[in-house]
This record gives C-alpha cells, structure tokens and sequence, in this order.
C-alpha cells in the first residue's frame, strides 16, 4: 500500500477534474437504471394525463443527450458522497479541496447557474460552493457487516476512492422532511409517516419520484441515511430481507395514492422507495423523508492513486 | 375567444399568442384544456416579487395580459445586459403563492407558467381577474429550452439568476389549465383523492 505522500500531485488534479465533469456529466445524462424505470411507468400508466407527462420526460431524456444540454435548468445544491478504500493512500483533506475546486470550475467555465446563496443575506457566491459546501459525506468500504455494504456498480479500489456525484434540484430537496417517531408508533407509524410525506409532498417535487428513506440513527445520522438512499439505483434493495420487504409494500402503496407525473393524475407516482438503516435508540425511532424528482440525476467515478478516473452512474 | 388568436389544433390544443390585449380573454379557459404558446412569455422568480412587491421596486417592462413563467435560467453573459440561453426551465410555484394578487391585480398578468401548482387561495384571485394557472412538465428543461427564440431583455439584473426576463418563444408546450378562473384546480381534486386514499392504505397496515 502505497503512503499518503507517494499520491502524486497529478492524482489529486485527476479528483479534481473528475468532480468537475461528475457534475457536468450528471446534470446531462441520466442513469439507464432510471430511463428503463420512465419507459415501464409510461407503458403502464393507464392515466391520460400521466401519459402525456411521461411522454415529455422521456422525449425530454433524448434532447438533453442529443443537444449535449441540461435535463433540467436547475443544477441543484451539490451533495458528493466519497467512499473510501480501507487502504486508501490519497490525503482526503486535499481530495476534500479538489472536489470542491472541481465544483466550482464545472460552475464558471460551462457555466452552470449559481444556486448557493448566505441563508440571511440571500447573497449568492456565484460558485455553487460556499461555506460547507457542497455538502461533503465520507464512509469506508471495509466489508463489515456494520458498515453496510457499499453502493452498487463499479468496485471501490482499496487503495483509492469512489466519488458520487449528487446535484439535488431544489423541488425535490424542498421536499424534505424528519420526525422523531417513538416506539409506540410501531412499524405502522413509520409506514404513515412516509406515505403522508408523499401525499404532503404532492405535485411540488416532480413526480414520479424517488422516495428516499432513512430510518434508525439520529436526527443527523437519519437525514444523511435517507440521501444516501437517493443514489440506490432503481431497482436495488436493501440487503436486510425486513427492510427490503418494506420498500417493496410502500412502493406499491404509493402508487395508489393517484398523485402521478407532475401531481396531476395517474397511477405513477413513485419510481421506487429505497430505505437506508441504522441502529437506533431504545426510546426512539427517526425517521427522514428525502425526495428525488423524476430527472433523478447522479453519476459517480471511481478514482486511483495513479490518477486513473472510471466514470459511470 | 375574442383577440387572442386562440384556435383548435388537430391534437386538440389551443393556441395563444401573448401578451393578450384582452385582459378578459382567459375566462374561457377550463381545467383540463391543452395549450401551446407564441409570442412573449416573461421569467420570474423568488428574489424578483420580493423586489417587487416587499421592496416595493417597480420594473420598466409592461407585464399588462402577460403570461409568467416561474424561472431562474441557466444563461450565459454575451455583454451588458445582453444574455443566451443555456438551459431554461420551470421552479415549483408554489413558493410564490403569495404574490399572485400583485401580480393580477397591480400589473395586469393573466396567466402564470409553473409546476406544482398554486395553493387554493389563489382560485378566488384568478377568479377576480380572469386569470389561470399552466402547468408544464418540471425538469424538462432540454426541451422548453428548444422552444424559447430568444433572450430579449432582462432587468434587476443583480438578482441573477433571479431576474425579470423577456423570452420570445415558439410552439412553447404543452400547458395544461391546471387552475382556472371558475374555482377548479386539478390540484386540490388530486390533492383530496390522495388524502382518502392514504387513509384507507393506513387502515389496512
């Protein structure tokens, strides 16, 4: 295992060129896991208006990809999540500053529109990036069963690191919510809970949407779990057969609630439900809501210490 | 409808050419009907109605029998004043809310573009004054932005990217009447079914 020093400078400008197109590259293309979702919602929706919806966002998938444009004007709030090698021989303060430099360059020389601004003076950086942002997560790949199993797709080198870029639109993100349930509300309340904050959510974060669910942890630790579960392909489940169960009859309760593409009628209303899950209190049971709206755009690279970048979803 | 160049399409769409001279002409429309758009369509945001209506800041442009589109443009700077799209799509309207009587009632706007939906208080506003509510699909940008000519004129420039816009724009659709100036607004009826529903789904968990 090669030491932290022994990274050249060339592989920490790889991290940063590498978030830089992470961020371009998510904003244009979607994920096949999410086209292949769009194109079975629209072959059984059965409603008029959700049809019609659904033939937009699909021929809107083929103008992004054709014109080299953006899905959606807006290019979010920036959220990368970083999965470490359990050997990993890069410097992550130094990768920490690269993929903020890579978010800011991806801003000014495409340009993508500026979105962060100070919460009390509303003045906006010009960058996308500012004070904590974007929002920076790290988790280490150790093959522990307490650390979860790693996002799918491409392996996370040991030595290095994979990168996974997550610009979350402000629809969707507005569409956020957290409630410290207790023990007596039982799995029953939990299922309440998400389903209400889907009817609350209603048109406003572009439905079809992907429900992001995190439960158990703390306050913290819930919020950050239910993003996590964003950048779960369509179509993954969570390793624990009981969680998993539950993704599956709360997708399909939330198709019943007749809230469809755009809010405006039909019967898909959520692309999946992907629930992430920690360990919790004795006392307590939090649970957090974290919508993804139908142009649900991520990508991710894998990156060595030799500075070699893979790109895909 | 009297001068606004509506006419039926063969896909059963109509067609408006904005802005309307008559401040009337949108009464017509029912929840439910299909439209495409020409003419100009101007971009408002957030930070541009709190300009307006809490900084009390008026802008030159003529918003009379304009439609609104809620947006804040991806664009790039060509010079002074001057702009091209990049990408140009629609935010959730659901923000503004509050604004929507200014806007009708103290500019003469008839017609609000977004996605999501206005709250319920607005019916009795679009009601008042004829106004309607067109939804358009969220987060297909790529596409509205092939239907928008040009970049004509911005002002409060220093809000950007929240600026008041003047888009020229073509065949730009299609609009659902999501809200109309009879009290209906598919919204609320969705919004209620959803509600029923969820109840019977928790009574069987």
């Amino acid at each position: 295992m090669p030491a932290t020093n022994q990274v050249p400078a060339h592989a920490y400008e790889a991290v940063e060129e590498a978030a830089m197109q992470l961020y371009i590259r998510a904003l244009k293309v979607l994920p096949p896991d999410l086209k292949a979702a769009l194109a079975r919602a629209r072959a059984t929706e059965t409603d008029e208006s959700g049809r019609r919806f659904l033939d937009i966002m699909l021929e809107n998938v083929e103008v992004a990809e054709r014109d080299e444009n953006l899905v959606c004007q807006d290019t979010g709030t920036v959220v990368f999540w970083l999965e470490i090698g359990e050997g990993c021989a890069f410097n992550l303060a130094r990768v920490n500053a690269a993929v903020k430099r890579g978010t800011e360059r991806a801003t000014v020389e495409h340009p993508l529109r500026p979105n962060a601004v100070h919460p009390l003076t509303r003045k906006n950086t010009m960058t996308n990036t500012g004070r904590h942002l974007p929002a920076m997560h790290y988790e280490f790949v150790t093959g522990s069963a307490e650390d979860g199993p790693s996002l799918p797709g491409a392996a996370v080198p040991a030595d290095g690191l994979k990168i996974h870029c997550l610009p979350k639109g402000s629809g969707s993100e507005n569409m956020s919510f957290l409630k410290m349930l207790i023990p007596a509300d039982g799995v029953a309340g939990v299922k309440r809970f998400i389903l209400e904050c889907i009817v609350e959510a209603g048109p406003k974060p572009c439905p079809p949407t992907i429900v992001g669910v995190g439960l158990g942890g703390t306050a913290d630790l819930c919020a950050a779990l239910a993003k996590r579960a964003v950048l779960r392909p369509l179509g993954t489940h969570n390793d624990d057969p009981v969680v998993a169960a539950l993704e599956s009859e709360l997708f399909a309760a939330a198709n019943e609630l007749g809230i469809g593409p755009m809010g405006l009628g039909g019967r898909t209303t959520v692309l999946g439900v992907n629930i992430e899950h920690a360990h919790t209190h004795i006392t307590q049971n939090p649970v957090a809501v974290n919508l993804q709206c139908w142009a649900a755009r991520r990508a991710s690279a894998v990156v060595t210490p030799a500075g070699d970048v893979t790109y895909g979803f | 409808m009297t001068d606004t160049t509506a006419s039926g399409t063969p896909g059963g769409e109509l067609r408006l050419t904005f802005p309307i001279t008559d401040l009337d002409a949108l009464r017509e429309l029912r929840a439910g009907q299909t439209l495409r758009l020409d003419g100009h369509v101007i971009g408002i945001r957030d930070a541009t109605q709190i300009a307006m209506f809490d900084r009390g800041e008026t802008p030159a442009m003529d918003l009379t029998g304009a439609v609104l589109i809620h947006t804040a443009p991806n664009v790039r700077k060509l010079g002074p004043g001057r702009y091209e799209k990049v990408c140009i799509g629609t935010t959730t309207s659901a923000r503004m809310n509050r604004f929507t009587r200014g806007l009708m009632e103290q500019y003469g706007v008839r017609a609000i573009i977004g996605k999501g939906g206005l709250l319920a208080d607005s019916l009795p506003v679009l009601e008042k004054f004829g106004g309607v509510y067109l939804a358009i699909t969220g987060g297909a940008a790529a596409l509205e932005t092939t239907q928008i000519e040009e970049i004509e004129a911005v002002e409060f420039e220093e809000l950007m990217p929240e600026c008041l816009w003047r888009f020229r724009v073509r065949d730009f659709g299609p609009l659902v009447v999501a809200m109309d100036s009879h009290g209906v607004s598919l919204y609320e009826q969705i919004s209620a079914g959803a509600r029923a529903k969820l109840e019977e789904l928790v009574a069987r968990f």
